[in-house]
C-alpha cells in the first residue's frame, strides 16, 4: 500500500528537490518513518527533540488535519495524499520569559542590573510585565514616571481628563506645554521620551462596572492612583474578581495611606473599609487641598512596592496599611486581617459580579437613615459629665477597634447587635458610633425600632474624635 | 544568499508596517526563486493573531491559498514580512523557533510609528540560529 507524501517548497532542498514522494506503510506514523528514513534532514524540522510533531507543521491526509483524526496512528489507504503544510507565526520580542535586553537597555538599567536582587533576571522580568495604572493625576504620575524609568516593558493608563492648570503643582508627568491635552496624550509624550522602549497603552475612558473587567484583564498588576470612592471600591472588586494584585494609595492634604490588596494573599480595600463613608463627608483633593510633594512620596511607594513584586523583591505591604504624615514627617503601620466575613474576597462572598458604584457610595442618593446625632465635642462633654450613665457603643468590627477606640465604648459590631440587644438598658442614654457615622445611624434606627428612646449617633464617627477630640489617635 | 526588491514594494511593506503600528503587520513575499531571489509581488494576509500585537501567524489554509494564487502567475512564495512595533529588525527566540527552511523572513522596524529598517534572513538548516542575507532594494526606473 502506497500513499503520496506532498513536500512544501521550504522543505524540498531536503528530498533532493522532489516534491512528492511515494512511501508504503499502514499508518501515517509508519509513512513519516519511512519519509525519515530516507530523508534525515527532514527531521529536525518537522519534530521537536522529544519526538513531538512541531506545532507550526500541519499534515494533512487528503483534506482533514491528521489533528482532527487519531493523529500519526490514523489509518492509511492506497492513494491518499500526505500533505505537510507550513503555518507562519513569529513575532517581536517583548512577551514573556523571551523578553530579552538590547546593548543599549543593559546600558540603560546598568545600575538596576548592578543589585543582585533585579539582575538581568529581574530586569527581564520588568520588561515583560504589564501594569495597569488606574489615572493619570497625581498618584499616577510619579508612578508611571518610575515605572516607565524602570523599563516596566508595558504601562497602561485609564484617565479621560485633560490637563489643567491647577494639576501641575503635584501631576509632575504633564507639563506647561500640555495644557489642555489629554492626560493620555501628555503622559504618553512624556513617558515616551523618558524611556522609548516602554509601550503605552491608553485607555481613555471612566473606568467602570461594565468595562473594568475588560480593561483590567489584560494586566498583571493594577495601581489604583483615583481620588473618589466609586473607582476604589470598583478597583478593588475587579481585582478581586480577576484575582490581581491591587497596589493602593491615596492622599488627602498632608496624609497619604498606601498597601498592598491582593485577596489570594492577605486582605483587600474591602476588609479595611466595609463601606464607604457618606458621600461629602470626606473632602476631595479639590475641595481639601493637598501638598504638591504628598503624591509623589506615595505614587513612588505604589512604584516601589509594584516593581518589588515584579521581580519578587523583598517584603510587600500585603496585609499592612502605610500611614504617612507628611507635616509630622512619620510613618505609621497598621496590621490588616483579612475579614473572613468581607463581602468580596470572605469565605462566602456575596459579591460576585460588578455592582452599581455609585449607588453604592450613596452618590445621587438621598440619605437612606436619618435621626437625632451628637457631636465629638458634645459627645466629650456629655462622657465628662455623665460618666458610666451615658452608654456608648462601637458598632464597627474588631479589626477597626484595634486601629482605634473611644475609651469607654462598649463594641457590638453592627451585624451582632439585633441579638445582643438584651445587653443593653432600654431606659440608658446611649450613643452609637462607627468610623464615619453611617453604620451608627443604622444601629441608632434598629434600638429605636426595639423600643430605645433615647438614642443618638456620633456625628462623622471615630474619625471626627480623632479629627478634633483625641488628637494623635490613629485615623484610617 | 540574496533578497531583491524593488523600492516601490519595500514602500508598500514600510507603509503597511505603519498603518498596522502599535500592531504588527504580516504578508507573503512572492516571485521568482533561484540564488538571487526577485520579489515581484506581495500579498496581505490576514493575521490570524491580531489580538496579539506581539505576535502573526499566518494559517496553513491561508498559505495554500495564496501558494495557489501566486502560482496560477508562475510565481512562487518565497518567504514573509512582518513588522517589530519598537523593536530591533532581528528575528526574535520566537521567530527563530518558528522559522522553516528556505524561506525568507523580511523584518521592518516600526519605531514610534515610523519605518525605519528592513533586513532579511534565513533559518540555519540546522535551525541553530537566524541568518542574515542581503538584501538589495534596487530602483526600478
Amino acid at each position: 500500500m502506497s500513499v503520496t507524501v506532498s513536500i512544501p517548497t521550504p522543505l524540498r532542498g531536503f528530498t533532493a528537490g522532489q516534491d512528492t514522494i511515494q512511501l508504503p506503510g499502514q499508518t501515517v506514523g509508519e509513512v513519516l518513518d519511512g519519509l525519515l528514513a530516507a530523508h534525515g534532514g527532514l527531521k529536525r524540522h518537522l519534530f521537536q527533540d522529544d519526538g513531538r510533531l512541531r506545532n507550526f507543521v500541519n499534515l494533512y491526509l487528503n483534506e482533514t488535519d491528521i489533528r482532527h483524526l487519531s493523529a500519526t496512528a490514523t489509518p492509511v489507504q492506497a492513494g491518499d495524499v500526505l500533505t505537510i503544510v507550513p503555518s507562519i507565526a513569529g513575532g517581536s520580542p517583548a512577551l514573556g520569559s523571551e523578553a530579552a535586553l538590547s546593548h543599549a537597555e543593559v546600558l540603560r538599567y546598568s545600575r538596576h542590573l548592578l543589585l543582585p536582587e533585579v539582575g538581568i533576571a529581574g530586569q527581564r522580568k520588568l520588561k515583560s510585565a504589564r501594569v495597569l495604572t488606574v489615572g493619570a493625576g497625581g498618584l499616577g504620575s510619579p508612578l508611571s514616571l518610575y515605572l516607565a524609568a524602570a523599563g516596566v516593558g508595558t504601562i497602561g493608563i485609564v484617565d479621560f481628563d485633560v490637563v489643567d492648570l491647577t494639576n501641575l503643582q503635584r501631576q509632575i508627568v504633564h507639563g506647561t506645554s500640555t495644557l489642555g491635552q489629554p492626560k493620555l496624550e501628555s503622559a504618553e509624550a512624556r513617558l515616551s521620551d523618558v524611556n522609548p522602549n516602554v509601550r503605552i497603552e491608553k485607555h481613555e475612558t471612566r473606568l467602570t462596572s461594565q468595562n473594568a473587567l475588560e480593561i483590567l484583564r489584560e494586566y498583571d498588576i493594577v495601581v489604583d492612583g483615583t481620588d473618589n470612592f466609586p473607582t476604589r471600591y470598583l478597583v478593588n472588586d475587579a481585582c478581586v474578581l480577576l484575582g490581581k494584585p491591587n497596589v493602593y494609595g491615596s492622599i488627602f492634604r498632608f496624609e497619604g495611606q498606601a498597601s498592598v490588596f491582593y485577596a489570594r494573599e492577605g486582605p483587600c480595600y474591602r476588609c479595611l473599609y466595609s463601606e464607604p463613608p457618606p458621600p461629602g463627608l470626606v473632602p476631595s483633593c479639590a475641595e481639601g487641598g493637598v501638598l504638591g510633594v504628598l503624591p509623589g512620596i506615595i505614587g513612588s511607594i505604589q512604584a516601589l512596592e509594584t516593581i518589588k513584586r515584579i521581580i519578587g523583591a523583598g517584603d510587600s505591604l500585603i496585609g499592612r496599611l502605610l500611614l504617612f504624615d507628611a507635616l509630622k514627617l512619620r510613618f505609621r503601620e497598621l496590621q490588616l486581617r483579612k475579614d473572613p466575613s468581607c463581602p468580596v474576597c470572605g469565605e462566602q462572598p456575596t459579591i460576585r459580579e460588578l455592582i452599581d458604584y455609585e449607588a453604592f457610595c450613596g452618590i445621587g442618593a438621598e440619605p437612606a437613615y436619618d435621626g437625632p446625632e451628637i457631636t465629638a465635642e458634645e459627645l466629650s462633654r456629655e462622657m465628662q459629665q455623665k460618666g458610666p450613665e451615658l452608654v456608648l457603643i462601637d458598632v464597627r468590627e474588631p479589626h477597626e477597634w484595634e486601629i482605634a477606640h473611644i475609651e469607654g465604648a462598649r463594641l457590638i459590631p453592627l451585624g451582632q447587635l439585633p441579638e445582643r440587644l438584651g445587653e443593653l438598658d432600654g431606659h440608658s442614654e446611649i450613643v452609637t458610633h462607627c468610623h464615619h457615622g453611617v453604620r451608627s445611624m443604622k444601629a441608632l434606627q434598629l434600638l429605636k425600632g426595639a423600643g430605645f428612646s433615647r438614642v443618638r449617633s456620633l456625628a462623622g464617627g471615630i474619625d471626627a474624635w480623632a479629627d478634633r477630640i483625641e488628637v494623635g489617635m490613629p485615623r484610617y | 544568499m540574496t533578497l531583491r526588491v524593488s523600492e516601490r514594494l519595500m514602500g508598500t511593506i514600510h507603509r503597511e508596517g505603519e498603518r498596522a503600528y502599535p500592531g504588527e503587520c504580516c504578508g507573503v513575499l512572492a516571485g521568482q526563486p533561484g540564488e538571487i531571489k526577485e520579489v515581484r509581488r506581495l500579498l496581505p494576509v490576514v493575521n490570524r493573531r491580531a489580538a496579539d500585537p506581539h505576535r502573526y501567524l499566518i494559517a496553513p489554509e491561508d498559505l495554500q491559498r495564496v501558494e495557489a494564487e501566486v502560482r496560477h502567475d508562475s510565481l512562487e512564495v518565497l518567504g514573509f514580512y512582518h513588522s517589530h512595533p519598537d523593536h530591533p529588525a532581528a528575528p526574535s527566540a520566537f521567530d527563530a523557533e518558528h522559522a522553516w527552511p528556505w524561506y525568507s523572513y523580511l523584518i521592518v522596524r516600526i519605531d514610534r510609528g515610523r519605518a525605519v529598517e528592513a533586513t532579511s534572513w534565513q533559518l540555519a538548516v540546522d535551525r541553530s540560529a537566524m541568518l542574515p542575507e542581503s538584501l538589495d532594494v534596487f530602483n526600478e526606473v
